[in-house]
C-alpha cells in the first residue's frame, strides 16, 4: 500500500475478504476454529479459508439428509429452473470469478474468461438434462404378462462429492452439477490448494433458489474432511474425483460399510470437454414398478 | 437415601395451614434473578464432556428417558413398539440400557403395561384432563384412578394453571393433594407445571415450592404441548427448588424436564446441571427423567459413533 503515490488510494484501506463454510443454506466458521493459508500459483497468499473439521463434515451430512427430501420431491422442471437460476448468477459475478480462477490456476484474464465462461455453460447444460434423463434411463419394459413394467431414475440420496484438485472451478461445478440436477444433495470438499472458487460459488448458490443443504461447501484438507464422510453411515454415496490413488483406496474400504456407491477417480485432461451422462447416472438408482394394464379381458371388470 | 415421605409432615406443615399462610410464603421465596440465572444455565452449557466422560453420560441419559408418545394418534401398535423400543433401545447392541419408562395416555396404560412386561421399564400415564387440565376435580381424580387401576407406576398430572396466574395456591394445593391421595402409595406422581405458561422465572419457583409442599415426587416442566417447554434456565431453577427443599425438609423429589430436548449434546448438558446443582445424589433414573420421544434416536446413534468410530445415521434406528 505504501508505493502508492495517489493520495486517496493511500487513505483507502482495502477489505479484505472472510471466506467461509456454506452448510445448510449458512455461511459458518469451521466448528474447529482453524483457518490454513491460501495462495496462488506463485505462492503469493490470497486469504485464509476454514479448515474444516470431521465435525463440520457430519454438520453438512445433517443438512445434506435434511435438504434430501424437499429436492429430490421436487418436479424435475423445477430442479431445471433453480440450476439454470444458478447459471444466471453466475453470469452477473463473472468478473469475480475470472479473477479468482486467474490466481488459483495461474491462468491469464482471457484464458481464466474462458474456463468461467465454460463452467456457466456446463451449469446451463446439466440444467437443461433434469428433466431429460428419465426418458434416457427409465422407461417402459416389455413383459410377458398384463401388466405395464416401468422403470425410472431415482436420486441416490447424500453424496459427498471431492471436488477435482487441479480444476478449481470448471472441474469442481463439473461434479456437483451432475450430482444435484437428479435430484441427490452433495456434501462437497474443495480443492484442498485452490478452495477460494468454491468458497464463493457458495454465495451464488445462497442466492439463486437452491433450497439450503442441496449444496454444502467445505474447504480444508481433502484427507481428513473426506475419511468421516466416506465411513458415515448416513452418506449414500460418494465421488472420489478428488482423491489421489492412495486416498482413494482407504476411502473406498472405508465406504463399503454401509455398500455407498463409489465413483471412482478418473484421469480428466480437459474438464471443458462434453461431459456425457455417465456422472449423472452414476448416482441413480432404478426404481421399477408393475402395474395392471387397463383391460383384463372381454369377461373381467374393466379396471 | 432419603424418600419422599406424605405431604405436611415436616419443617414446613404450618405453610399449608391457610391460603394466607401459603400466599405469603411463596411470595417470601427469594425473587428470582433472571440474567444469572441464565447466565449460570449458559455456563454450564459450556462443559466439555468427551470420551469415556461421554459414553457413561450417554449411557445415563438412555437409562434416564420416558419414552414419551402423547397423540390423538396412537395406535396400540405404536405403544406397542413404543414398548419394545423402551426395553431394548438398540436391538444391534444388548448393552444400550433400558430407558426409564415408557409415557402415554391412560387409556394405552394397559397396553403399554403388556408391551414391558418382565422388564425394569416402568410405565407413566399422563392423567387429570393433560395437557390443558381443564376439567371438574372430580373428572381428573377419576382420570388418576382408572390409569391406577391399569396398572400406571407413574402419573404425570398438569397443575392449574389458570388458579395458579390468578393468585388461588391452595385451591391448586388441594387438587396436589387429592391427585397424590388417588395415586395411593404405589405409584408416584410427578407434577407439570407447564413453565412455559407461568410467564416469570419467580412463579416457576413459586410452583416448584408449591409442588413439593403438596408432595409431588418429580417436579416436570412441561407438557410439551406449548412453544416454550424445557429450558436448561427453567431445569435449574427447579433443581435448585429440589436441592433447597431437601435442605430443609429432609425429602428428595425428582426433577423432569419434558419437552424440547432432541440432542445428545442438549442432554448431556442437563445432566451437567443436575450434577452441578442438585448434585450426585440426583444422577439415577429415580431422580431425574427426560420426557422425550426424538431424544432417544440421538443418545443412540451418539453410542453408535462411540462404539463404532463411524457416524450412524437415521437409518440405523427405528423410526417411531
Amino acid at each position: 500500500m505504501s508505493d502508492k503515490t495517489d493520495k486517496t488510494e493511500q487513505l483507502r484501506l482495502s477489505v479484505f475478504k472472510t471466506y467461509k463454510l456454506y452448510v445448510g443454506g449458512k455461511f459458518p466458521r469451521s466448528e474447529s476454529g482453524r483457518v490454513y493459508e491460501v495462495t496462488d500459483a506463485k505462492g503469493k497468499w490470497l486469504a485464509n479459508a476454514p479448515l474444516s473439521s470431521r465435525k463440520d463434515a457430519r454438520d453438512a451430512v445433517v443438512a445434506a439428509r435434511k435438504a434430501f427430501g424437499g429436492w429430490s420431491g421436487a418436479t424435475a422442471y423445477n430442479r431445471g429452473q433453480v440450476l439454470y437460476r444458478v447459471a444466471e448468477m453466475l453470469e452477473g459475478r463473472k468478473g469475480q470469478f475470472v479473477h479468482e480462477v486467474a490466481d488459483a490456476e495461474g491462468l491469464s484474464k482471457s484464458k481464466a474468461a474462458a474456463v468461467v465462461e465454460a463452467t456457466i455453460d456446463r451449469w446451463v447444460w446439466y440444467a437443461g438434462w433434469t428433466d431429460k434423463i428419465a426418458q434416457v434411463t427409465g422407461g417402459g419394459n416389455p413383459v410377458a404378462g398384463p401388466f405395464f413394467n416401468l422403470s425410472s431414475p431415482e436420486p441416490t440420496g447424500v453424496v459427498a462429492v471431492l471436488a477435482p484438485q487441479e480444476s478449481s472451478f470448471l472441474g469442481l461445478v463439473s461434479v456437483i452439477a451432475p450430482v444435484i440436477a437428479t435430484g441427490n444433495t452433495a456434501v462437497v470438499v474443495a480443492s484442498e490448494r485452490s478452495p477460494l472458487p468454491a468458497l464463493s460459488l457458495g454465495e451464488v448458490l445462497a442466492t439463486s433458489d437452491v433450497p439450503g443443504g442441496v449444496v454444502n461447501v467445505l474447504s480444508g484438507r481433502t484427507a481428513e474432511i473426506a475419511a468421516p464422510l466416506a465411513a458415515h453411515q448416513d452418506v449414500n454415496a460418494i465421488d472420489l474425483a478428488g482423491a489421489d490413488e492412495v486416498l482413494a483406496k482407504d476411502l473406498e474400504i472405508a465406504a463399503a460399510d454401509n455398500l455407498k456407491r463409489v465413483l471412482r477417480p478418473q484421469p480428466v485432461d480437459d474438464w471443458s470437454a462434453t461431459p456425457g451422462i455417465d456422472r449423472m447416472t452414476a448416482f441413480l438408482e432404478t426404481k421399477t414398478v408393475w402395474h395392471p394394464t387397463g383391460s383384463l379381458g372381454a369377461s373381467g371388470s374393466s379396471y | 437415601m432419603p424418600t419422599t415421605a406424605p405431604n405436611a409432615a415436616h419443617a414446613l406443615a404450618d405453610v399449608t395451614a391457610s391460603d394466607s399462610t401459603l400466599r405469603s410464603y411463596l411470595h417470601g421465596l427469594p425473587g428470582v434473578d433472571a440474567v444469572g440465572l441464565e447466565a449460570r444455565a449458559a455456563s454450564l452449557g459450556t462443559r466439555s464432556i468427551k470420551t469415556t466422560a461421554k459414553a457413561y453420560a450417554i449411557d445415563l441419559a438412555i437409562s434416564m428417558v420416558d419414552l414419551t408418545t402423547l397423540e390423538g394418534a396412537d395406535t396400540p401398535g405404536k405403544v406397542r413398539a413404543l414398548g419394545v423400543k423402551a426395553v431394548r433401545p438398540d436391538p444391534t447392541d444388548r448393552t444400550a440400557p433400558s430407558t426409564a419408562a415408557v409415557c402415554v395416555y391412560p387409556d394405552m396404560v394397559a397396553t403399554a403395561k403388556q408391551a414391558v412386561a418382565g422388564s425394569e421399564v416402568k410405565v407413566a400415564s399422563v392423567a387429570t384432563a393433560f395437557p390443558a387440565g381443564r376439567a371438574p376435580l372430580s373428572v381428573k381424580l377419576a382420570d388418576v384412578r382408572e390409569a391406577v387401576a391399569a396398572g400406571a407406576d407413574e402419573i404425570d398430572m398438569v397443575i392449574d394453571r389458570g388458579a395458579f396466574l390468578a393468585g388461588t395456591y391452595m385451591k391448586v394445593y388441594d387438587e396436589i393433594v387429592a391427585v397424590k391421595e388417588a395415586c395411593g402409595t404405589d405409584a408416584r406422581l410427578k407434577v407439570i407445571f407447564e413453565t412455559g405458561e407461568l410467564s416469570t422465572y419467580d412463579n416457576i419457583r413459586r410452583a416448584s415450592w408449591l409442588g413439593m409442599l403438596a408432595g409431588a415426587d418429580f417436579i416436570k416442566t412441561s407438557t410439551g404441548k406449548v412453544a416454550v417447554n424445557a429450558t436448561p434456565a427453567n431445569t435449574l431453577l427447579m433443581l435448585e427448588a429440589v436441592r433447597d427443599f431437601r435442605a430443609r425438609t429432609g425429602v428428595q423429589v425428582g426433577v423432569k424436564p419434558a419437552g424440547g430436548i432432541r440432542t445428545s449434546k442438549d442432554a448431556i448438558k442437563f445432566l451437567v446441571l443436575v450434577n452441578e446443582t442438585a448434585g450426585e445424589d440426583w444422577l439415577d433414573s429415580h431422580w431425574f427423567r427426560f420426557g422425550a420421544s426424538s431424544l432417544l434416536n440421538d443418545l443412540l446413534m451418539q453410542r453408535q459413533k462411540l462404539a463404532t468410530g463411524r457416524y450412524s445415521g437415521p437409518d440405523y434406528v427405528t423410526v417411531d
